[in-house]
């Protein structure tokens, strides 16, 4: 109906090394923190870190304690083991309180991009798919997570223990990186596969119901993508950066000024390659509402208004 | 038929996710319930729940393992026969050293180890048990290594002389008491034999139970204190009060005393 008002330009990989280097700053950001974490837990069981003389970062991202003073817990998991109806100790629920508030603001499923081992595997996957442009083996809805979310409290409560925990293949990597406890390659080739030749973005994007969690937590995220729909050309190319590419809803996020939706994870990978600069990582508070596009005239002088399929 | 065929195919869609949820729901059930019941095995740190309440309180996240100054603690691989992930330790290998502020138990965020435990003595983590067919002390030899290495020697394993059948010299075993055995492990690590033949193992594996039937009156400690509070002589009914001494414990009767009634 519309045209863009300005000829869509594509993102180019700079030919400098600076401007490489620049272009994929969130996802060396994103690889730097979780390397950071990995080491912290690590370095902390295996060499003895310490911070003022109390352990640096000791347990794992089920549960831990920072500096031998801040509890921290997964609350997802302590949800599952109250499910379990056992008595959890005060530290586990102050924890679990601690960690729900940081992911709240921050925004849920930053979790998942920035934190979680398993992201370095699914965009590995993602990135051998690309190259093999592999097709899906079979669709399953995205929701099925929030179903998967669903049956780890049911099956907590049936079976008498924290369900998902148990079978977690997020935490099985994660131990075995930590304290080289058990089928964390079988679980990091288990997921890789499936998401390189079985389902694109499968185990993070249709399954994981610790996803799923933080995705129900990030709802009312502090930390957002912020959009610009003036300057938007619609070029596509986030859609094809994004992991959970509907998340990306132009009209939407032009309505909201943001991504809005609680199954975007804050990698930024879209930020990075918007050409136009449309993207970017904001805080909520700070991002202006756009005109109201529902009550006020369509004709405010922008002409990108309006463009739907 | 457009709404009453819109209406089948929501039905058929809810009808799919239910099935679709319960296939997933019933092998995902069986795969806990095979780990949950697995027999155990593991030797658990001090102060922990019960298997079941364990299975059902620790995340697995080691919290324990790093506390542990010994590096007694790991946390379970695959393959095991131990539910996965699940802290524990391996007796032969390296044993529990029952520190006395317990740093694992208190490291417990969630509970599954007893947080508020003071007596490291009072933990049971498993019983010892000697294989007497290969223990060189009950061969006859004087090793007694156990008694020797054991934190509560003379409570937990004391050394009995028992008669030798062919010479005059008696043969000193040790032998394991419940009742103070903390199973920390220090004797099946020091066992000198090839393969320890003192063995630390959860005390449900090993352990029977006499029950309420069997009455062995000439333990005093474990004798009732008195059947009936009657006196004595003023007792002509069949009651099986004994006519025997004032103050025994059932089972004493005129066997006991040699003079029939």
């Amino acid at each position: 109906m519309s045209a863009p008002a300005r000829p869509v330009r594509h993102f180019e990989m700079p030919g400098t090394f600076a401007g490489r280097l620049h272009a994929r700053r969130y996802l060396l950001a994103r690889r730097l923190v979780q390397a950071l974490v990995l080491v912290a837990f690590f370095g902390t069981a295996h060499w003895g870190w310490k911070v003022a003389g109390q352990p640096l970062l000791a347990g794992n991202l089920s549960a831990a304690k920072f500096a031998g003073a801040v509890p921290l817990a997964d609350p997802f998991a302590v949800l599952q083991v109250l499910f379990t109806r056992h008595a959890l100790a005060g530290e586990a629920l102050l924890g679990a309180a601690i960690v729900l508030a940081v992911y709240f603001l921050l925004g849920g499923r930053v979790f998942c991009a920035w934190v979680c081992p398993m992201n370095a595997v699914t965009d590995a996957a993602r990135w051998v798919r690309l190259r093999l442009a592999v097709r899906d083996v079979f669709a399953i809805p995205p929701g099925v997570r929030y179903a998967v979310l669903g049956l780890a409290l049911v099956l907590s409560a049936v079976a008498g223990v924290a369900a998902f925990e148990w079978v977690s293949p997020i935490a099985m990597l994660h131990r075995e990186i930590v304290y080289g406890a058990g089928l964390g390659l079988t679980s990091l080739a288990g997921v890789f596969l499936f998401d390189a030749f079985v389902l694109r973005h499968g185990w993070c994007g249709h399954l994981c119901p610790l996803g799923a969690f933080w995705a129900v937590v990030g709802r009312g995220a502090q930390v957002r993508v912020a959009f610009d729909d003036a300057s938007c050309t619609r070029c596509g190319d986030c859609l094809k950066a994004c992991p959970e590419p509907r998340v990306l809803h132009f009209n939407e996020a032009a309505r909201a000024g943001m991504v809005a939706s609680g199954e975007c994870t804050n990698c930024a990978a879209c930020v990075a390659v918007c050409p136009e600069s449309s993207l970017r990582l904001a805080l909520r508070a700070a991002i202006p509402t756009p005109p109201t596009p529902t009550s006020a005239p369509a004709a405010t002088g922008t002409p990108t208004e309006g463009t739907t399929p | 038929m457009g709404q009453g065929g819109e209406r089948r195919k929501f039905l058929a869609h809810a009808v799919q996710g239910v099935a679709a949820a319960a296939c997933g729901g019933v092998a995902w059930n069986a795969l806990l319930v095979q780990q949950v019941h697995a027999v155990p095995f593991a030797l658990r740190p001090p102060g922990a729940l019960a298997e079941r309440d364990f299975a059902a309180a620790c995340v697995k996240c080691g919290a324990c393992v790093v506390a542990c100054p010994y590096g007694t603690l790991r946390l379970a691989p695959a393959a095991t026969g131990i539910p996965l992930g699940t802290p524990h330790f391996v007796a032969r290998e390296e044993p529990c050293r029952l520190c006395p502020d317990i740093p694992c138990a208190k490291a417990c965020p969630t509970g599954a180890l007893d947080r508020e435990m003071k007596d490291i003595n009072a933990s049971r983590m498993g019983l010892a048990v000697i294989d007497a067919e290969n223990c060189l002390s009950w061969n006859g030899l004087r090793c007694e290594v156990c008694y020797r290495v054991c934190p509560l020697s003379g409570k937990a394993i004391t050394i009995d002389p028992h008669p030798r059948k062919l010479s005059k010299h008696a043969v000193f075993v040790p032998v394991v008491h419940s009742e103070a055995c903390t199973g920390c492990g220090l004797c099946e690590r020091a066992c000198p034999t090839a393969v320890a033949s003192v063995r630390i193992v959860q005390p449900s594996l090993v352990q029977g139970h006499v029950g309420e039937h069997f009455r062995m009156s000439w333990k005093p400690e474990a004798a009732p204190v008195e059947a009936s509070p009657e006196p004595p002589p003023s007792a002509p009914k069949p009651a099986p009060a004994p006519p025997g001494k004032p103050g025994n414990a059932p089972g004493l009767d005129y066997f006991n005393s040699g003079s029939p009634p």
